[in-house]
């Protein structure tokens, strides 16, 4: 197993993750979240998702920032500067117990990259091997997304769409 | 307790995924501030994603587009139901941020305590 760059990579990730979460400024705060989604897309690409690294690098870096701005250009300069009150004590117990729970569950789950893992052995393989005789489509994601669950791709738009309107509605300048 | 952290060890995207998950909550916890909190919920929607994707990675495999050739693909299933997860992620981020901004209209602040002081 090599852990040339891989290792640097998931370091970063979290480095920028800590990042939003330390600054005091929010614009900072979500131009590092913009970066934390670039190395996110690079994490899938090394995993071999291409089609999700693209999906994250446009939607997540790009139109989430954007979105993000967007709602901080109407703020005024103060608003945007973070109070820290001390943090809860139950915040402070709870979540590493939690995080201890999570590891705790490691030896249950199959080691990272195992091709023998439940999960790579027993549907998927139906779809790697006949995608292509079914729907003349090299790319097993596109064929999936796109044929075998269309109706899951339909939905979605409508809940994109439904999300526009509801965006259209709260956003309105005339709006009491 | 050696094993464990050896078992942990393995399986570095479950490393990174509990770290990056309480990280999120912990930001979504403490801050009163709601752009900060949805900087929070992101990172716990994007950890979640990522220990997913990483459920479907396979030693020494490519991704998912046939070649004919006889290499070995990731699992591209995880990679599908992700892809969803990701629009409705962001779908639902717009649409929160898009409640944010109505409340700085109407009340002027950003911040949690102003607002429910302002609310009475």
């Amino acid at each position: 197993m090599t852990y040339s760059f891989e290792l640097p990579l998931l370091a970063l990730l979290i480095l920028t993750a800590a990042g939003a979460m330390i600054v005091k400024e929010l614009i900072s705060a979500v131009l590092i979240l913009g970066a934390y989604s670039f190395f996110l897309a690079l994490v899938w690409a090394w995993l071999g998702a291409a089609d999700v690294a693209f999906v994250e690098a446009v939607v997540g870096a790009g139109l989430a920032t954007v979105f993000f701005l967007l709602t901080l250009s109407q703020t005024s300069p103060e608003d945007t500067r973070i109070r820290r009150p001390p943090p809860p004590i139950i915040a402070v117990i709870a979540l590493p117990l939690l995080g201890l729970l999570l590891l705790y569950a490691a030896n249950d789950l199959p080691a990272f990259g195992d091709p023998g893992s439940p999960a790579s052995v027993h549907v998927s393989p139906h779809y790697i091997e006949n995608s292509l005789a079914d729907t003349r489509t090299p790319n097993v994601v596109t064929s999936v997304l796109m044929d075998y669950r269309v109706l899951d791709t339909l939905i979605e738009t409508v809940v994109v769409f439904t999300s526009g309107i509801a965006c259209w509605l709260l956003l309105r300048r005339d709006a009491e | 307790m050696l094993e464990l952290i050896e078992a942990a060890l393995r399986r570095p995207n479950l490393v990174a995924f509990v770290l990056l998950l309480l990280w999120g909550l912990y930001i979504t916890i403490t801050h009163h501030n709601y752009v900060k909190k949805l900087v929070g919920l992101y990172i716990v929607q994007t950890s979640v994603i990522f220990f997913l994707v990483a459920t479907g990675f396979k030693e020494g495999a490519t991704v998912p587009v046939i070649t004919g050739g006889n290499d070995d693909y990731v699992n591209p299933l995880p990679q599908v139901l992700t892809l969803t997860a990701i629009v409705v992620q962001i779908a639902t981020l717009g649409v929160s941020l898009g409640l944010v901004s109505r409340i700085y209209r109407k009340f002027g602040s950003l911040d949690e305590d102003e607002v429910l002081e302002k609310l009475g």
